[in-house]
């Protein structure tokens, strides 16, 4: 098992780097290509007071006078020595600005994801048993009508319930804005929504998932068999039929993480979420492209290891590609 | 779960699904036909303010109200799925004719072209989609070239790896190796024996295609990314009435939202129906 684990890690790894690297010298190009200036970028408004020579002076030392290839590799070479560049809308290094707000979309999004998975289980589960029923109906269909809902707009009715209507709850940002500390209790409240939408955005596929599967489990003799031996049904159900449904659905998680990205991008910024996902949206509206990159590479190395989780989970919860390695 | 044997407990499942797909063509009907004549009918002035009937509620001069510089949402919305169906329609075909090409090639060719083209498959597949059409758009100024070329940039390997595995399944037919024997060349094949048979799957493609494309074009717009802020376009609107969402305007963004939402239910019920009827095996296992 340890063998096909590391073989498949290792091949993973050798497609990893040649992947980064094609997404680095795809991103420059289409930079090179833009028609922004990034200089005029960085100024502003201040550009129209700023004298040629400074602006050309600042194309010097930020290297846009060199040859396209020269700056590709220094941007390369200061990325690999883990120097992201300065952020151009917000006047700070990259890595500070990611440092700061990465544990913010690591804690929405993990809570998201618990909350997704519990749900999404007992939901999907109660659909498969009541099958056909009206309750199946109701779940089953606001699943589908989820699924092709903007999670934007859905975050916005939300917003609209339970922060204006009813006022239960705060309607965007980490903390109360007359607050000065970070308080455990403000920041749990004012986590419950976009956590909650996040959630309930990702569940769909998960619901219909585990409602299929557990329908087709159910029909399998072994359930047969547990239901002649005369036990309950829930022991039949969660016990028997449940257990062996699932395991498709831990190798399918790992694949999600880009829907997760998105999800997280359009959440983090209906909500004034000072996460990562939400500043890769007022990168992209200041052309900044040191943190736009910086960001995008994260993802892309989000979504690599969500793939290696999946086919990991796969390796260890499958005997034949355990016992026969992977093919 | 009683006693009774399952298929007798219930004839056909499937019977009292049936009228969703008549309604669910009914309102693409009706949309495509609102989308068609009402610009012919009624003028919108894009650039129209009105601040004295700003933020009205939904009444019977404005079914859908008015938004926060008093224009009528109805209108808008439909003005806005146009441009959101225009958009979804190119940049759907936009992928999924890259993604033929892309996939009759790797499937044809075979070898290293195949593995090369699968790889660069997977390795536009590593970034979440959203963020590399973020990523396009925020380059360039907003435009609906800038979103249509993201959306196709992004979503030409679903159709890619569609197409990559019919072709591989088709090789294996024997109609094919008489094709060989015969003398025909490789375009030859993929014009006369592999493009026909493609064909169902590639429209089943474009179809789906289209309310995800629309998915991201109003998504970029939400963000300010997408379409010049004063068009009237779906995801526009829902911008615009996040901002007056606050002061309790709830009829400025549940419209627009709603008018993504049936569109891309209806396409999905009545793809749903068509996959089950082209599908036999599957319909009877269903209903089991």
């Amino acid at each position: 098992m340890t063998r096909a684990l590391a073989r498949m890690a290792a091949w993973r790894l050798a497609f990893t780097v040649p992947l980064l690297l094609a997404v680095t010298l795809g991103m420059f190009a289409l930079a090179k290509a833009s028609p922004f200036d990034p200089v005029r970028q960085y100024l502003g408004d201040r550009a129209v007071i700023t004298s040629p020579e400074v602006m050309a002076q600042i194309r010097e030392n930020w290297g846009l006078d060199r040859p396209v290839a020269e700056q590709y590799l220094t941007w390369l070479g200061n990325l690999v020595q883990g120097d992201l560049g300065d952020s151009r809308s917000m006047h700070r290094p990259v890595i500070e600005v990611i440092g700061e707000r990465l544990g913010w979309t690591l804690l929405a999004v993990s809570c998201a994801l618990v909350l997704m998975l519990v749900a999404s289980l007992a939901v999907g589960a109660l659909a498969a048993w009541r099958r056909d029923s009206w309750l199946d109906r109701l779940i089953t269909g606001t699943a589908y009508a989820n699924e092709a809902a903007p999670v934007f707009w859905v975050a916005l009715l939300v917003i609209w319930l339970f922060a204006v209507r009813l006022q239960w709850l705060p309607p965007g940002g980490l903390t109360d804005p007359a607050a000065t500390t970070l308080q455990p209790g403000d920041v749990l409240q004012h986590m419950i929504l976009p956590v909650a939408v996040l959630a309930f955005s990702q569940s769909s596929w998960l619901l219909l998932f585990v409602r299929e599967s557990l329908i087709a489990t159910l029909r399998e003799d072994f359930v047969l068999g547990a239901r002649a031996r005369g036990l309950r049904e829930r022991t039949v159900v969660v016990r028997h039929a449940l257990r062996s449904a699932l395991l498709p659905f831990i190798t399918l998680l790992g694949a999600r993480i880009p829907e997760l990205v998105t999800g997280a991008i359009l959440v983090e910024t209906v909500f004034s979420w000072p996460g990562v996902a939400s500043a890769s949206v007022q990168a992209a509206l200041a052309a900044d492209f040191p943190l736009l990159a910086a960001l995008t590479l994260l993802a892309t190395l989000a979504v690599v290891a969500g793939n290696l989780l999946a086919d990991t989970a796969y390796v260890i919860a499958d005997p034949r590609v355990r016992v026969l390695g992977v093919s | 779960m009683a006693a009774t044997f399952p298929t007798a407990r219930r004839t056909a499942p499937g019977r009292s699904r049936r009228p969703s797909r008549w309604i669910a063509a009914g309102l693409l009907v009706a949309l495509a036909l609102a989308v068609l004549l009402v610009p012919a009918v009624v003028q919108l002035d894009q650039q129209l303010v009105d601040l004295r009937a700003a933020n009205q509620a939904p009444s019977l001069a404005h079914p859908f109200g008015t938004d926060e510089v008093g224009r009528d949402v109805l209108l808008r919305v439909v003005y806005g799925l146009r441009v959101s169906l225009l958009i979804g329609l190119v940049a759907a075909l936009v992928s999924v004719t890259v993604g033929t090409v892309a996939g009759l090639a790797a499937g044809t060719l075979g070898g290293t072209a195949d593995r090369v083209i699968m790889r660069v498959v997977d390795g536009f597949n590593s970034v979440p989609h959203l963020l590399f059409g973020i990523f396009i758009v925020a380059l360039f100024s907003p435009s609906a070239t800038a979103v249509v070329v993201s959306v196709g940039l992004t979503h030409w390997t679903t159709a890619a790896r569609i197409v990559r595995s019919e072709v591989l399944t088709l090789r294996a037919r024997p109609f094919v190796d008489a094709a060989v024997s015969g003398g025909s060349g490789r375009l030859r094949i993929v014009r006369r024996h592999f493009l026909p048979h493609l064909l169902p799957h590639i429209a089943l493609a474009s179809v789906l295609m289209v309310p995800h494309a629309i998915w991201h074009e109003t998504a970029l717009s939400f963000l300010g990314l997408g379409l010049p802020p004063h068009l009237a376009s779906l995801g526009n609107m829902i911008n615009d009435g996040a901002r007056s969402l606050l002061a309790g305007n709830w009829w400025a963004s549940l419209f627009p939202g709603l008018f993504i939402l049936v569109p891309t239910l209806a396409i999905s019920v009545l793809v749903q129906y068509w996959r089950d009827r082209a599908n036999p095996r599957w319909r009877s296992e269903l209903q089991l």
